[in-house]
């Protein structure tokens, strides 16, 4: 097993005061589904949006600790923050399509990184659509607008634009909170075939997903790492009496 | 018993008020309308169509060629927007997407104060500052041209195109930036390629009343533009004097005859104002129409 990622000791506090993040020491491994669970609040859409900086943007006090990808520390200033979050990309709550064709959504990210020839762009169109599992329902409507999906399909195409980035790291962030349960399946298997080539890094949006999905399991509360191990462990025989509390329903 | 009579006075009365004082806003449009179009229709029957679309005006003589003031208008408005649009819209992506809060919380107010300066002080600033030094920089004749009056009126027009630009830029969704961004984006490409064009009504309708601000402003371009009433035909007039229809409206109307032939025109002059902002109007309420409907096709 590799560790694709490794955290060290990372603390954040937002300006307005907020803690978010306290001394989290943690390895996600490559090809696994690693998934960071806990109720609201604790802090895992905040490391998330650590790992490809897009905290960057938002008021942050303090942040402290490493996040190493590759054995390099990604919070470093001298980062290419424009190249880590190729490498790392990340797939939000709510599915923003962008207002053009479905080939066009697709497209965009590697148009902006100056890919112009034709060949290479139908390539990546099929290539990441076979793998975010939308391929035979859109492929002879590839000129479509994007916004005459499905939500779920909206939210696969988000998937597939992300892979047409060719990234190594894929962020997901309640990918399936908008979903409906077939729509849902269809995310969950296409990212149990992704992860044989991808690291992945999930925030579910209930501990049912977090059970089904998980390889590895991280229970996050207040801002604290309570338990990490692989996911049959951590739902079966969790260690820690917090873990017990919320994986079978006591809070929450 | 008392309390419950009171409050059915007031329910009573009080929408009545509020309706009413809606409903005049209206009566007085169309009253203004009325009452342009009573004083200016005559006009026709005392000038040709063919004199009031002439070059000369020099209303002692008995020349009404109202042309060279509407050229005049928009030679100046036009080098105002040329000015105005981009430097408006680019102070407005400044403070929106790139100045860090603080900065914002202090630019958004001091731009707006902007917006609220008497635009006679600027006409006043524009004589004793601007007109002297474009005349020494250019070597002009004078300073007093069209040039002058597009750059003070591009200074007024900038303040209401950065503060509703604004608006609309803060209007668009964060997720659509971090949507951006998460794709590898830059800063730059984010703002060109999703953030401006998501906002596109909004900055369209800023562009708009800018215009309107622009073409409707009297006072300022009466005072740095030289007011000669030249035909404005080339690249260069800009640099030479011009008169706008407003300038001309105002300066003229104190001192003419009641009901004679040159109150006429200058009322007519007044009806192709109101035209031009009406159609300005309509142009951007047109497009924000267009605009919105596409957003909703695009949100559900």
């Amino acid at each position: 097993m590799v560790d694709k990622i490794v955290i060290e000791n990372l603390s954040l506090t937002y300006a307005e005061g907020n803690e978010s993040l306290r001394h989290i020491n943690l390895k996600i491994a490559a090809n696994a589904i690693t998934v960071l669970f806990g109720p609201a609040g604790g802090g895992k859409s905040s490391l998330l949006r650590c790992i490809n900086r897009l905290n960057d943007l938002t008021d942050i006090r303090l942040l402290q600790g490493k996040i190493l990808i590759d054995g390099q520390n990604v919070l470093d200033p001298k980062t290419d923050v424009i190249a880590l979050r190729r490498k790392v990309g990340m797939v939000f709550a709510r599915p923003v399509v962008l207002p053009f064709s479905i080939r066009g959504n697709l497209t965009y990210g590697l148009e902006l990184a100056g890919e112009k020839r034709k060949s290479r762009l139908d390539e990546a169109v099929e290539r990441s659509l076979k793998l975010a599992a939308l391929w035979e329902e859109v492929k002879d409507r590839l000129d479509d607008p994007a916004v005459a999906l499905s939500g779920g399909q909206q939210q696969r195409l988000c998937l597939a634009r992300v892979l047409a980035n060719q990234p190594e790291i894929i962020l997901l962030d309640e990918p399936t909170s908008g979903l409906d349960p077939i729509s849902t399946g269809k995310v969950e298997a296409a990212l149990q075939e992704l992860k044989h080539q991808y690291t992945i890094v999930l925030v579910p949006h209930s501990v049912q997903q977090a059970a089904r999905t998980a390889d590895y399991a991280a229970f996050f509360l207040q801002g604290e790492l309570v338990e990490f191990g692989p996911g049959r462990d951590l739902f079966t025989n969790p260690k820690d009496k917090r873990t017990e509390d919320y994986v079978e329903g006591r809070f929450g | 018993m008392n309390s419950i009579r009171k409050l059915d006075w007031q329910e009573f009365f009080i929408p009545r008020l509020i309706k009413a004082s809606g409903y005049s806003a209206i009566l007085f449009v169309i009253l203004i309308f009325f009452f342009l179009l009573r004083e200016s229709l005559p006009t026709f029957g005392e000038v040709s169509l063919r004199q009031l679309f002439s070059e000369r005006w020099y209303p002692i003589e008995a020349r009404y060629g109202i042309l060279p003031l509407i050229t005049g208008s928009l030679l100046v408005t036009i080098g105002a927007m040329v000015i105005a649009v981009p430097f408006g819209i680019g102070t407005a992506v400044f403070i929106s997407e790139i100045a860090p809060r603080w900065l914002r919380e202090i630019l958004k107010p001091l731009v707006e104060l902007l917006g609220g300066l008497p635009s006679v002080v600027l006409g006043f600033l524009g004589i004793l500052v601007l007109a002297p030094r474009l005349r020494i920089l250019l070597d002009l004749p004078t300073g007093l041209t069209a040039l002058a009056g597009s750059l003070l009126l591009g200074g007024i027009a900038v303040p209401t195109i950065v503060s509703i630009a604004e608006d609309a830029l803060d209007a668009v969704p964060l997720a659509y930036r971090e949507g951006a961004w998460a794709m590898g984006a830059t800063r730059w490409q984010t703002i060109w390629r999703v953030t401006l064009p998501a906002a596109r009504s909004g900055v369209l309708t800023a562009v708009m009343l800018g215009i309107g601000r622009a073409i409707g402003e009297t006072m300022t371009v009466m005072m740095v533009t030289g007011n000669a009433p030249v035909l404005a035909t080339r690249l260069d007039s800009l640099f030479r004097p011009v008169r706008t229809m407003t300038a001309t409206i105002a300066a003229e109307m104190g001192e003419v005859a009641n009901a004679s032939t040159h109150y006429h025109v200058l009322f007519f002059i007044g009806m192709v104002l109101f035209l031009i902002s009406l159609a300005v109007n309509l142009a951007a309420s047109s497009i924000v129409f267009k605009a919105k409907k596409r957003a909703e096709r695009v949100l559900s």
